[in-house]
């Protein structure tokens, strides 16, 4: 295999360029600061997925006999909550895109690197707030807060879990205020628009979700918690207010919220698949463009969460013609990165088998909500498991596959060290099944008519539910493999150089690790992006035996 | 470097024009209390939001110096504009179509008073 | 602390460092906006539901006070222009003075809003249970205008009966919790207005105080910049405010 540059572990870097607790709690480099991230959004992971064993093992009976019908209700609330503002919402953008935005466009930092730090203390005051709800009487609302019953008849630890929610929002906002501002003024000389990478054009199309949506989520929140409080009464029918107004403003932001956990995973699966079939991205500009298209049409979609809680007729005929629009753009994506594929020079690393999984599990979950936008269809289908199945494919199949994947792909470049390769394809394959196992069989059990957010159903479905329970404890497993091999190769793994693999972006042309200011030098851009076939500084040009992707030997 | 050490993007906009914006601003406060003390029926708040537009307009303009500032800035102006209006406008969908109090109840006699 | 013209680390240039401050800035006015827009949503929706009490809560409101802090405001806005083009011009002796004017103004603003917010204490207009649109015309006040409680009496008692022509008494139980919903977003919304404007006000006491300094010139001027497209955000918010909440139904027959 050629050879990469440089195989050495760099003697100075970010990691050991300072010592101790403060220089990390009051650091200012970008990358440190993905990393407070990538601790605090893997502890908040943890949370949800513990909530969720919970669930899954209480799910085994149809009385269920793990936790009473109140408990039952608290459990699911938290799981979202957790899993949906402390995990996935922060996720990509904030370990990885905080780590390597700068890297990717040539600049030192980000462009506001002290309002960066400040963005995850907010993170943490926030999960505080909610860490004391969690444990001074849970929270029993369902994640989406509808009134009247969390902003009056909640007997629940409430208020402290908006007021958490509510400050956490600002951390997203000031990432996205970050990101945006960054792209547009610190490219390198010579990195135009269409020279950056795609990951770069899905986090500035997600970025724009969060500036844009973001507010409208706090101030509704905001308002539901004075509600509360001071017995106002503006989503209350007794006191002549509305709760479907509620529902309007929730999922004003909402909606976009599930594209903000989905267009970053976009960005790394256009990364992986180019670098692991050896072949440049097929229709750069049309991804690109598509980025930006669902994050403004997914702004134009959220009532269809809202078919049959009493929103007029005539908006749920916009709002699901809508929601037929904005799966097209998705769509273009699927069929660029499986054009990509072909013909390439596949090679089977745990990154790609990630961004394999994430084609086939997105596609399926972005088909079934095509099912749910149908109204007729709807009537039947809302609120049942097919709904969970549907969110848990992207989510979970899609958003948390491409973070797993990314976290895999850019590892050697964070740590400079690689994981055991075949340990890390077995890990992968685990998540695959254990993940289909355990949501495949709740879409049939949504279609046949199991409702969610119950603590019981009827027995028949009991044979459903088990294979789900057994699936989830697959799909632990698939998490925790890697949560292992990943924290023990910092210490024994193989020194990884500055291009293992090798790629073809700017982050790959520093030292693995990087050093603080990420480059020596700042880079002058004059190649374009994936250029798979002319690459030769990394033994990549045309007419050459196409060599496969390798991480250790 | 430009004029008097300014930075090449800078750009000085004279007071004269700041007055003008200010008599042009009070004038339009001024107009539109007395519109709304007059009766125009349904297009009392149509006047009252276009004045109020018209003033947003000319502080975004000269006193936030949008006019002197790339197509970036106009952007995202009008980014801001569009989904606000997208916020209210797709919500008006639901309820232009369900009960209102104006479709439910005439007004009452003693509801205009001086 | 950051010192006059000095550009920070993670900058090539000092007009990337401007460029971003001023991105950055206009973008944070763009979640404001979305921030506020949620509450302009939530009156706009509830006016159409209950037109005729946020009629009655409308002309509760102080016309001329609302007025005036309307001009104040515009005032202060003009002011804060001339101290951006105070520093932009090097003019240092000029620039506090336009910082301090506007400070003052808006000084003036939350001093006319706190005695409006007293107005309505004093009214039993804050939302809760004490909340009660009759209470001004059943305790007038030795200064009130009888003719113009009168007036207002018999606004009440026909919206009242407005609300339910059946059961008048039920009509002003319903009347006085709609118009609840109506001060409960009056002082939402200005209330939330009015946070922002201390936060404006805090941060024209720092420039201010480096204005002091002489730390800003034709050279180096972003601070002035970007605070004065916050404090102008907060102006037109307030223009918006002002048209909504004060100017309906305020007409003559």
């Amino acid at each position: 295999m050629p050879p990469s540059p440089d195989n050495k572990f760099p003697r100075d870097h970010y990691l050991n360029a300072t010592y101790g607790i403060r220089s990390w709690l009051l650091t200012t480099d970008h990358k440190r600061i993905a990393l407070l991230y990538l601790i605090s959004v893997t502890f908040f992971f943890f949370i949800g997925g513990i909530l969720a064993t919970l669930i899954r093992i209480h799910l085994l009976t149809p009385s269920g006999a793990l936790v009473t019908p109140e408990t039952y209700n608290k459990l699911f609330t938290m799981h979202g909550v957790a899993m949906i503002f402390f995990f996935l919402i922060p996720s990509i953008p904030a370990v990885l895109g905080n780590f390597l935005i700068p890297m990717m466009i040539g600049a030192k930092d980000l462009a506001f690197p002290k309002i960066n730090l400040l963005s995850w203390y907010i993170y943490i005051v926030g999960g505080c707030f909610v860490l004391y709800s969690f444990s001074t009487g849970g929270l029993d609302t369902g994640w989406t807060f509808y009134t009247p019953l969390s902003s009056v008849y909640s007997n629940s630890a409430v208020t402290p879990a908006v007021i958490g929610i509510f400050i956490n929002g600002f951390s997203s906002i000031l990432t996205g205020l970050n990101f945006i501002v960054t792209i547009h003024t610190m490219r390198a000389p010579g990195m135009t628009w269409f020279r950056l990478p795609l990951f770069a054009w899905a986090h500035y199309a997600t970025s724009l979700v969060m500036i844009l949506g973001t507010p409208v989520v706090a101030i509704t929140l905001l308002l539901a918690g004075l509600e509360r409080m001071f017995h106002l009464g503006f989503f209350n029918p007794a006191m002549g207010g509305d709760p479907i107004l509620f529902q309007h403003l929730f999922w004003f932001y909402s909606h976009p919220a599930v594209y903000i956990m989905i267009l970053p995973s976009m960005g790394v699966i256009s990364e992986i698949i180019p670098t692991f079939a050896r072949k440049p991205i097929f229709g750069y500009s049309f991804i690109a463009g598509s980025s930006i298209a669902i994050a403004v049409i997914g702004f134009l979609v959220w009532a269809h969460h809202m078919f049959v809680t009493g929103e007029s007729t005539y908006a749920a005929l916009t709002f699901s013609f809508l929601s037929y629009l904005v799966a097209i753009p998705s769509a273009v994506k699927v069929f660029n990165w499986t054009s990509t594929l072909y013909k390439g020079s596949i090679s089977w690393d745990a990154p790609m088998l990630y961004a394999l999984g994430f084609i086939g599990l997105f596609t399926i979950g972005g088909l079934t909500g095509l099912f749910l936008a149908c109204l007729g269809l709807d009537i039947h289908i809302h609120d049942t498991y097919f709904v969970i199945a549907h969110f848990h494919y992207i989510m979970v199949g899609g958003a948390v596959m491409g973070y797993v994947g990314g976290l895999h792909f850019w590892w050697p470049k964070i740590t400079g060290k690689l994981y055991p390769e075949a340990l890390s394809r077995i890990a992968a394959i685990t998540l695959f099944v254990g993940f289909n196992l355990t949501f495949f069989p709740q879409f049939i059990l949504g279609y046949l008519g199991m409702p969610r957010r119950y603590h019981s159903y009827p027995p028949e479905f009991q044979v459903l539910n088990v294979l789900s329970t057994a699936g989830a404890s697959i799909l632990a497993i698939g998490y925790l493999l890697p949560m292992i091999y990943l924290t023990w190769s910092m210490r024994y793994g193989k020194v990884a150089g500055q291009n293992p693999w090798p790629a073809t972006g700017l982050e790959w042309k520093t030292d693995s690790p990087p050093p603080t200011e990420n480059f020596h030098v700042t880079p002058q851009v004059d190649w374009e992006p994936y250029d798979y076939n002319n690459r030769p500084d990394l033994g990549l040009a045309a007419g050459r035996p196409l060599a496969p992707a390798h991480g250790d030997d | 470097m430009g004029r008097r050490g300014a930075l090449v993007s800078e750009h000085v906009v004279s007071p004269k024009i700041y007055v003008v914006v200010l008599l042009a601003l009070l004038l339009g406060t001024f107009l539109t209390v007395e519109a709304a003390l007059r009766d125009f029926g349904p297009w009392n708040i149509v006047i009252a939001l276009a004045i109020a537009s018209a003033k947003a307009i000319l502080v975004i303009l000269f006193f936030m110096h949008a006019r002197y500032s790339p197509k970036r800035t106009h952007l995202v102006i009008v980014s801001a504009a569009f989904w606000l209006i997208i916020l209210l406008a797709l919500t008006a969908t639901d309820y232009v179509k369900r009960p209102s109090e104006q479709s439910r109840l005439a007004p009452p006699a003693a509801f205009y008073r001086v | 602390m950051h010192r006059t013209g000095e550009l920070y680390g993670q900058f090539e240039t000092l007009e990337q460092q401007k460029e971003s401050a001023q991105l950055g800035m206009w973008i944070f006015l763009v979640t404001e906006v979305l921030f506020f827009g949620g509450l302009f949503l939530t009156y706009a929706v509830n006016r159409h539901l209950y037109f005729t009490a946020f009629g009655i809560g409308g002309n509760m409101l102080d016309l001329r006070l609302g007025t005036t802090n309307t001009v104040v405001l515009i005032a202060s806005s003009f002011t804060m222009a001339m101290s951006v083009w105070s520093a932009q011009t090097s003019r240092k002796k000029l620039l506090p003075v336009c910082l301090i004017l506007t400070l003052v103004l808006g000084g003036v603003f939350l001093g006319i809003k706190y005695v409006e917010y007293k107005q309505k204490f004093d009214h039993h207009l804050i939302p809760g249970h004490s909340f009660d649109l009759t209470y001004r015309i059943n305790h007038p006040a030795p200064t009130d205008d009888p003719k113009e409680l009168a007036a207002e009496r018999k606004e009440i008692e026909e919206a009242a009966r407005h609300e339910d022509p059946a059961e008048p008494e039920n009509g002003l139980i319903a009347l006085n919790a709609h118009a609840q919903l109506y001060f409960s977003l009056y002082f939402g919304m200005t209330g939330l207005h009015a946070l922002h404007m201390i936060v404006g006000a805090g941060l024209l006491i720092w420039v201010i105080r480096e204005s002091f300094k002489g730390r800003f010139s034709a050279s180096y001027n972003t601070p002035i910049e970007v605070v004065g497209l916050y404090w102008h955000f907060v102006d037109v918010v307030w223009i918006y405010l002002f048209a909504l909440l004060y100017l309906i139904n305020r007409h003559a027959v």
